[in-house]
């Protein structure tokens, strides 16, 4: 039995610009996503891999083809709707960490709460418990100046799950970490998506940090090149 | 929805609490600006009017000659019979006459004003007793040597603590002996001490000191008119009788002037209310200034914050919510900003209005109305830059530097 798919993209397009200054970032990519997958998607810059990630995280519309998420097609939403999703389905994290500066971790964590209109005893709750599961609950008082890269991820990460998002989305996670600290905030992901079942889709352009994920897509010009299925994933101890 | 907005806008605030303070320092000045002058300017209005008040209501002058210091013939005690007969409205009235002259006492020696009147005088001008009391019909008829005493000239003749009644004052030939003391008046609406004054019957002060001679020397009528009775009636019939018994020709000016105290009081008030309102117009414009100064500010944060803003909205945001919350950052900025100018307002007035010596009237309608007017300010100038964030692109913004 083929699983529905959690995404599922048709000839999807996307082209900046007009005239004789248009450029064609996406060129019709076909792609299905099935819930629970970590997909690696990687590629040379300028090969289209950040438009598609922004597509799929909803943060964009295609200018033509058709993106499916849990069988709603949001290519005919309006910037309200796909602003809904962002909030109830979608988890974001970033190469830059993009926490707000002067602001605790646990104030950090529970924004999504606060716009999802949660009480305070409640978001304190839940932002908590997804600090816990990060593995920093002990600093919650702290600013994103106080923390350390890899802490920083970690309060990041814990933001995208507060709110119990079905899909991660990860823009070069590791970029800005050193090779141990990197190795941690992936083995998290990893196990972020084998014990609660969230889809991961990371961009990267470290083979050693796309091992990680069980399939990887490259993408060039505009169009994807291969799509892998790993038979055995890289885990460190 | 508005709650959590205030609550973002407030972590907001706090998170960079040196630029909020910068940013609605224009708002704090502007708003205790027209605060402070309106209130000062309105204790000063009920000042004239209490200092006014205090001359007696209803009073209307008779003087000779247009304005107040013309020469013209004088009244005569006929005039003021006549006026008494036939001019209908009046409550009391009163002829007047006054010298300047020194005054002696045993120990000290003072220039002052020497009135000469009846007694229904006291009660047109609202003189309350002090010590003693009034002089009486009788003793105008005789012109008996008696005087009542303002407690300016009782203090400074006989001395702060003395009862002066029974005592006598020298006043040119003649000796007058302290019958009363009038209660305390304080200032007059021209800054006058009214208390600075020597009452006597005015046959006294028309047979001792100003000499006696033409029939016509009664240099002013009092008219006091009766409550609710329209005085500008009483001055119609008074300015056609005095045209008749000065033998007028229709053509010619009147040869004398009614003052009417109360329109007197009025004009006053009313020139206090527009330089009030001009000045408290100058403030306004310094508020407005405010108003650019915090969209100036919310622009810039705009521009600081975008990554910020880029977050938000990726984290699931709409654009009327970013709207929201800057608007509110805006309106709770300058909010702050108008109670800050109030309670600064508050200190000021108490402060100057002892320099000034006008006294400080609380007023909350003043308060409310700045304090909504900052608020407006803040949603007014702080539209643009709210929408100018909500409209932000999140791929763009999360590129921002």
């Amino acid at each position: 039995m083929i699983p529905e798919a959690l995404i599922e993209l048709r000839g999807l397009s996307k082209t900046y610009g007009a005239g004789d200054a248009a450029f064609k970032a996406l060129r019709g990519v076909d792609l299905r996503i099935t819930s629970g997958e970590f997909v690696a998607v990687m590629g040379p810059s300028g090969s289209g891999k950040s438009t598609l990630m922004n597509l799929l995280g909803c943060l964009d519309t295609p200018t033509s083809g058709n993106y499916f998420y849990q069988g709603i097609p949001v290519e005919s939403l309006n910037k309200d709707q796909r602003s809904l999703i962002r909030r109830h389905a979608l988890g974001f994290i970033f190469q830059g960490f993009n926490l707000l500066a002067r602001t605790s971790a646990l104030e950090n964590v529970e924004l999504p709460l606060l716009y999802r209109g949660y009480s305070r005893k409640q978001r304190h709750l839940l932002a908590r418990e997804a600090l816990a599961s990060v593995g920093i609950p002990e600093k919650e008082r702290n600013t994103p100046g106080e923390l350390s890269g890899g802490q920083q991820q970690r309060v990041a990460i814990a933001r995208a799950i507060v709110t119990n998002p079905n899909t991660l989305f990860a823009d070069e996670p590791t970029g800005n970490l050193d090779s141990s600290t990197t190795r941690e905030i992936m083995e998290l992901l990893r196990r972020l998506n084998s014990q609660r079942g969230i889809s991961i889709i990371m961009v990267t352009h470290e083979n050693d940090v796309a091992s990680y994920a069980r399939r990887i897509v490259h993408v060039r010009d505009g169009l994807i090149e291969s799509d892998t299925i790993q038979s055995s994933v890289s885990s460190h101890h | 929805m508005f709650w959590n907005a205030f609550i973002i806008a407030l972590r907001e605030i706090r998170r960079n609490i040196t630029r909020s303070f910068l940013t609605v320092v224009g708002i704090v000045i502007g708003v205790a600006a027209v605060v402070t002058m309106v209130t000062l300017g309105r204790g000063a209005t009920q000042v004239v009017k209490a200092q006014i008040s205090n001359l007696g209501s209803n009073l209307l002058i008779l003087r000779p000659g247009q304005g107040w210091w013309q020469n013209a013939p004088r009244f005569s005690k006929a005039d003021v019979q006549a006026i008494r007969d036939q001019v209908s409205g009046i409550r009391a009235l009163a002829p007047f006459a006054n010298a300047n002259a020194p005054a002696v006492s045993l120990e000290h020696v003072r220039n002052t004003d020497i009135q000469g009147t009846t007694p229904e005088y006291f009660q047109i001008a609202n003189w309350k007793l002090g010590m003693g009391r009034f002089f009486n019909d009788t003793e105008v008829l005789e012109g008996a040597s008696v005087c009542v005493i303002g407690d300016t000239i009782r203090k400074e003749l006989f001395g702060k603590d003395v009862d002066p009644t029974g005592m006598k004052i020298r006043c040119k030939s003649m000796s007058l002996e302290v019958i009363g003391v009038t209660a305390v008046k304080g200032q007059g609406g021209f800054g006058d001490d009214l208390d600075d004054n020597i009452i006597t019957p005015i046959t006294t002060l028309q047979r001792r000191l100003t000499g006696r001679g033409s029939k016509q020397n009664i240099n002013q009528v009092m008219i006091s008119g009766l409550d609710g009775y329209p005085t500008a009636y009483i001055v119609a019939d008074v300015s056609s009788l005095m045209r008749e018994r000065r033998g007028l020709a229709p053509n010619e000016d009147n040869n004398f002037s009614v003052f009417d105290s109360l329109q007197l009081a009025d004009a006053i008030s009313s020139s206090t209310k527009v330089m009030t309102s001009l000045l408290g117009a100058v403030a306004g414009v310094s508020l407005l200034v405010g108003g650019i100064g915090i969209m100036n500010i919310m622009l810039v944060s705009v521009t600081e914050r975008t990554r910020e803003i880029g977050i938000r909205l990726a984290i699931g945001a709409r654009a009327r919510e970013v709207l929201l919350q800057f608007l509110v950052e805006a309106v709770t900025l300058s909010c702050v900003g108008g109670i800050a100018g109030i309670v600064l307002a508050y200190a000021l007035c108490s402060g100057l209005a002892k320099v000034v010596g006008a006294p400080f009237l609380f007023d909350p309608k003043i308060n409310l109305i700045a304090f909504v007017f900052s608020a407006a300010i803040g949603i007014i100038f702080g539209f643009m830059p709210a929408r100018r964030a909500a409209g932000l692109d999140p791929i763009d913004a999360l590129r921002h530097e």
